[in-house]
């Protein structure tokens, strides 16, 4: 080994430590960084905690001072939500059905309402003041929230006196027919089978045959036709 | 093989134009060169050309550039009649138009509930609140102090592949598969940020919402959090697109889509999950018992091969490049196997370019292809030994109304004329 080489190897080594150096050095400057607090951001005030935190939880937590009943939120809906849900929440066009289908879950072709699917009132409360209308969200007042959510379950019957009180107290009283039946993800076990040691890779079937084709379907099916992404 | 075409492959052509192929929309090997082929010098290299003589733009004409012009058709597209109003819908990556694992930031498909939010970033604010020691309230320049990291991770839908449940539907693989996009991230971990306000020790759950007109909420794990979710500002090395979530979007490596909360203003703890429209109503998955699965968060081990496809058929006899993508929200992906006749025999394909934990993995399988029919299937392996199943035996288990998480394997029938279709097989 010539003398240039030897100290060309001699600076590259020399490199190498220096960069892994940097590196040690960086790791630590990022644990450092990272281990206290940064001391950024500014506590959050109680009026703004107020105006952004209206999420309500099924056992009621997050619920508002208010009332309304069904025989209230029938007007409100028909001025502010039937011109997309249908009077009767039957849905126009493509927008989303809210009412009936009860029992239908099992059916080749479900439907999946606020009465027949949905778990918890919370939900429909939380999403009518957060999101609706569609195009003027949190413009309903706490009020006008619960008279709509009332009016929304007497469409599938599950609040059935339409002077019925729903507010903060009432509201943990109801009960959605389609409560009991979610369960949590157990793909892990149900599907057990899906990890397979050595997939089959030679002579695995029988010839196929073409048992459907996407040229053949008609791809404008109306609403029940195909799954709707809303 | 010689440079030559063979006599056989003169006569189809020849067959090819006499038949004339207006509105065939395949045409066997009729591609620029073939005058060269001919006998007859090619006027693209004999003549100057005019890129050849004449000066082009300057260095400033594009301060933003764009694709080229012959690029144009590489877009977005939507399917009208899937949803009731284009502000919550969907459109789809053009996956057959893309290589490697990267997705270029504008054509990363779009999914909104309210359209898409256009906040200026100095106005943009997150607060931290609930079972923390301190709620807080950061802006977009409290968050660019933090320390952050660069991931690339994909994001797939849940809806993904959901209009196939019952058959083959939709003729592109763009319509079945791409509602998902590979991006690289610039972000702070959520632990960061959670450290800062302090998490009390019965802070189980987090929500994530969003500052758009949908609110969009949802609730996510403590462990989740904890473990590798970002609060990205930057995707592909730039601030996000407006329809991506600017100016702060959440990063769910693995996870199904819609958790992955754009123009994130707001960060709840709790102690258990809030039952939020996307996390009841939406994004769980009716069984065949009339009962539904929750919090369905992973997305499984699934791919597609994009090229050929429905909307980028076969147009040449021999050489020819399979090429397709793989992910799995479970880990790395292992192996692809790619089947030519319908799965009865299967060969690894070549896994290229960079392997990631929760990305998109390119695969290629270079074929020869003499013109018989085939039926093209790939199917992904991941890290923990799963290994993508058919759509058959999901339906098996699932049945036809789950909507979400169909990870089926896909089949493309490729005809004698190169023309591939979207097909099922039994």
């Amino acid at each position: 080994m010539s003398r240039s080489v030897r100290l060309l190897a001699i600076a590259l080594l020399g490199g190498g430590l220096v960069t892994a150096a940097i590196d040690a050095g960086r790791a630590q400057q990022v644990a450092s960084a990272t281990s206290g607090k940064l001391g950024l951001g500014r506590p959050a005030l109680p009026e703004e905690i107020k105006a952004w935190d209206t999420d309500v939880r099924p056992d009621g937590k997050g619920l508002p001072v208010g009332k309304g009943t069904a025989k209230i939120g029938d007007a409100i809906f028909q001025e502010k939500c039937a011109s997309c849900h249908g009077e009767f929440g039957q849905g126009v066009g493509r927008y989303p059905v809210i009412a009936g289908g009860i029992g239908t879950l099992k059916a080749d072709r479900p439907d999946k309402t606020v009465g027949s699917f949905w778990p918890d009132a919370s939900t429909l409360f939380d999403y009518i003041r957060r999101a609706m209308p569609f195009g003027n969200a949190q413009s309903l007042t706490a009020d006008e929230a619960y008279a709509l959510t009332a009016y929304v379950l007497s469409m599938s019957d599950i609040i059935k006196d339409e002077n019925f009180e729903l507010n903060e107290k009432t509201f943990t009283s109801i009960k959605m027919p389609n409560a009991s039946a979610f369960y949590e993800d157990d793909r892990d076990t149900s599907e057990k089978h899906f990890w397979k040691k050595d997939p089959c890779m030679k002579d695995c079937r029988p010839s196929p045959k073409v048992t459907g084709r996407a040229m053949s379907v008609d791809v404008t099916p109306d609403s029940k036709a195909g799954p709707k992404v809303d | 093989m010689s440079d030559k075409p063979s006599a056989d492959f003169l006569n189809r052509r020849r067959f090819l134009g006499a038949a004339g192929l207006a509105g065939a929309g395949v045409a066997l090997s009729s591609v620029p060169g073939a005058a060269g082929e001919a006998g007859k010098p090619d006027p693209l290299i004999t003549h100057v050309q005019d890129w050849n003589r004449y000066l082009g733009d300057g260095v400033q004409s594009r301060p933003y550039g764009s694709p080229s012009k012959f690029e144009k058709d590489v877009v977005r597209r939507d399917v009208s009649w899937l949803t009731a109003s284009p502000e919550s819908s969907v459109n789809f990556t053009p996956l057959h138009q893309l290589d490697g694992i990267i997705t270029p930031s504008g054509v990363c498909f779009e999914r909104h509930h309210g359209g898409v939010a256009e906040i200026n970033p100095a106005d943009h604010r997150l607060m931290i609140n609930g079972l923390v020691d301190k709620p807080l309230v950061f802006t977009m320049e409290d968050i660019k102090r933090m320390p952050r990291v660069n991931k690339v991770y994909f994001l797939e839908c849940a809806a993904n592949s959901g209009m196939e449940w019952r058959g083959a539907q939709l003729n592109g693989c763009q319509f079945t598969h791409g509602m998902i996009h590979n991006l690289m991230y610039t972000g702070v971990p959520l632990k960061v940020l959670l450290d800062e306000a302090g998490l009390k020790p019965n802070a189980k759950w987090l929500m994530l919402e969003g500052a758009d007109a949908s609110g969009m909420n949802r609730s996510l794990p403590i462990e989740k959090a904890l473990n590798d979710v970002l609060i990205a500002f930057a995707m592909n090395g730039e601030a996000l697109r407006p329809e991506q979530g600017y100016p702060l979007r959440a990063v769910i490596p693995g996870w199904q889509g819609n958790l992955w909360v754009k123009w994130l203003r707001r960060i709840e703890a709790g102690d258990q999950p809030w039952q939020t429209r996307e996390e009841t109503s939406k994004y769980t998955d009716l069984m065949p018992d009339g009962r539904s699965r929750k919090h369905t968060f992973v997305m499984d081990a699934k791919s597609v091969v994009t090229n050929p496809s429905p909307q980028a058929p076969l147009k040449h006899k021999g050489r020819n490049v399979l090429s397709g993508i793989a992910w799995s929200g479970r880990g790395t992906i292992k192996r692809v196997d790619v089947t030519l006749d319908g799965g009865r025999n299967w060969q690894a394909a070549r896994l290229d370019g960079p392997v990631l934990d929760k990305s998109m993995t390119r695969f290629y399988v270079d074929l020869d292809w003499n013109g018989q029919e085939m039926m093209i299937q790939s199917r992904a392996m991941d890290s923990t030994g799963y290994v993508q199943p058919t759509k058959d035996e999901l339906r098996k288990v699932r049945g036809v109304n789950s909507i979400y998480h169909n990870n089926g394997i896909q089949t493309w029938l490729v005809r004698a004329g190169g023309e591939t279709e979207n097909v099922e097989i039994g």
